[in-house]
């Protein structure tokens, strides 16, 4: 041995993945869903689908080259952005929420905090909040061709009788890309099986969000009661596609079992104590908010730090 | 006469309370759901504010250093009672749009901030026009705000239809969120137009931005600094005596303390 070894600064292991090929996962996963939305709500959804990712896009791309910054749309993250926006929308919202949203999702959220990697909150569910506060009547009217009426989880929360089997294939009112949830976690199982997610936030996700509506749902363990719960509105696609977004959830595993845990809570409180039928999403930017604060209390311990006394 | 008119354009421009200096907040952002409310919370204050300026001005030699503060309390919160007793009386829908800022009027850092920075060390008259364009900036920033939030959350402006039919209100611009959003917008394109002028080449010191950017050292270099006065002195010679004051205040009462024991 000659010489003084040199130590670099980390990280030391560096992921075949990249930015891009995470991004374009994502894409693939979604696939499903978003096929799912244009068979069942027809070409409508395919509309607003285009038109939301292409603006996503432009934004971003406009936004880089006025700000004289390397152009990042190559990286598929405003693809994912607008495509996450576009399953969250009604079918029957004109094709403009879809650019409002998208232009308010990469420029405001995501560019004004300095790009990807920097924002605090989930764009597309960002962007859906801002939808969901601004336009309130156009983003809950799920009244389209296919269906009318109110979304299985209204009916559920008047105490209206919901068939399971419709909700899980799909066949229901809803957002684009929320309804079925078998499309969803198909795309779900694909991101495991590569990598890009791990069941982490979403089992903790799901499975405190059962306990909670076991303890306070008024039905006791009640299967259908708590299957119609998990199979109706966002709860699929926002636990396995947007909680688990990379930039917004925590870096310690202890610190996504607790943000998943919050979020279960955080939902069932909306979704049985609040006014709205739906609450996964204000959950889910409620605990991009808090995942600094989460990460602060659960970050190990530094390898040697701690243990007996000496 | 001269000194007056300088006041009043470095409270509308130079200084603007809201975007450059970045005080009162709290109404800037609660109060702004509509043009008419801004004016209206803008002028109150004002009005607020210039007297209370006058009147600190004038005893300003007869309040001990150590009480200034409730004094100015005392003095504030008078003429607020006055302006929310005449707000009820004569312009009830503003009374009621108001709601709890007015009361809060006598919190408000900028009368607050102008009594201490500048009415304390003036004489009256520059005190007055000092407040009365402290008001104005203040007012003219609220009703851009409320105008800006008024349009694109409701598409009025002062209650006037100005869109077309077809356009949808963004709702959420008469919310709590929208003010943030304005605000931002306009402190961004303030500060655009202060480093474009700064490329040109033209002197743009004395237009300050709410935010050095410089967050470590906020109190130092920050908006906070602004407070004082340049005129008593440079404004770091000034800071550097704020800074030693309450040490010296502090040995001053400890040895009082001994002599009274």
């Amino acid at each position: 041995m000659s010489g003084l070894m040199k130590v670099s600064s980390n990280p030391h292991i560096r992921s075949k993945m990249g930015t891009s090929s995470i991004m374009l996962s994502v894409v693939i996963a979604l696939l499903p869903a978003a096929g799912f939305g244009i068979y069942n709500f027809g070409a409508g959804a395919l509309i607003t689908i285009l038109v939301t990712v292409a603006s996503a896009v432009l934004t971003e791309y406009l936004f880089e080259k006025v700000c004289k910054k390397k152009i990042t749309i190559g990286d598929y993250s405003a693809v994912v952005t607008g495509l996450l926006l576009a399953l969250n929308l009604p079918v029957s919202a004109p094709w403009w929420i879809g650019v409002i949203g998208a232009v308010f999702a990469i420029l405001v959220v995501k560019m004004l905090f300095g790009g990807l990697g920097q924002n605090f909150m989930n764009p597309a569910l960002g962007a859906r909040c801002f939808l969901l506060i601004s336009f309130t009547s156009i983003m809950t009217n799920f009244d389209c061709d296919a269906y009318t009426g109110a979304t299985p989880l209204a009916d559920l929360k008047n105490g209206l009788d919901v068939n399971i089997l419709d909700m899980v294939i799909g066949r229901t009112a809803g957002t684009i890309g929320e309804t079925s949830m078998i499309a969803i976690v198909i795309g779900a199982c694909f991101l495991i099986l590569v990598g890009v997610i791990d069941l982490r936030i979403p089992g903790s996700y799901i499975v405190s969000f059962v306990i909670f509506l076991c303890l306070f749902g008024g039905h006791g363990l009640d299967w259908a009661y708590i299957s119609a719960h998990l199979a109706g509105g966002g709860l699929m696609l926002g636990a396995f596609f947007m909680a688990t977004d990379y930039v917004t959830r925590p870096v310690t595993k202890n610190g996504q079992i607790l943000f998943g845990v919050l979020l279960g809570i955080l939902t069932g409180i909306f979704r049985l104590f609040g006014p709205s039928a739906e609450g996964v999403s204000y959950a889910i930017i409620l605990g991009n908010l808090l995942v600094p604060l989460i990460e602060k209390i659960t970050l190990p311990k530094a390898f040697g730090k701690g243990g007996e006394k000496s | 006469m001269n000194r007056a008119g300088e006041r009043l354009v470095n409270g509308i421009i130079k200084e603007n309370p809201t975007f450059v200096l970045t005080l009162g907040m709290c109404p800037t952002l609660a109060v702004t759901t509509s043009a008419i409310n801004g004016l209206g919370m803008g002028l109150t204050t004002m009005v607020v504010l210039a007297l209370s300026n006058v009147f600190i001005s004038l005893l300003r030699h007869v309040i001990p250093d150590k009480v200034r503060i409730p004094a100015f309390i005392v003095i504030i919160a008078s003429f607020v009672t006055v302006a929310q007793l005449l707000l009820q009386g004569f312009i009830p829908f503003l009374y009621d749009a108001l709601g709890i800022y007015i009361p809060l009027i006598v919190v408000n850092c900028i009368i607050l901030g102008r009594a201490e920075a500048y009415a304390y060390k003036n004489p009256v008259i520059p005190s007055l026009f000092d407040g009365i364009g402290m008001g104005l900036g203040f007012s003219v920033a609220l009703t851009c705000i409320g105008a800006v939030r008024e349009l694109l959350g409701a598409g009025e402006i002062f209650g006037v239809r100005v869109m077309p039919e077809s356009y949808v209100p963004v709702s959420i611009f008469i919310m709590a969120p929208g003010a943030f959003f304005v605000l931002a917008l306009l402190t961004a394109i303030q500060n655009k137009v202060k480093i474009s002028g700064e490329r040109r080449g033209r002197d743009m010191s004395r237009i300050q931005s709410g935010c050095s950017s410089d967050c470590l050292n906020c109190a130092d270099t920050g908006c906070a600094r602004r407070l004082y006065d340049d005129r008593a002195g440079s404004a770091p010679a000034a800071w550097a005596e704020q800074k030693t004051g309450p040490k010296e205040i502090a040995i001053e009462e400890i040895k009082e303390g001994k002599d009274n024991g």
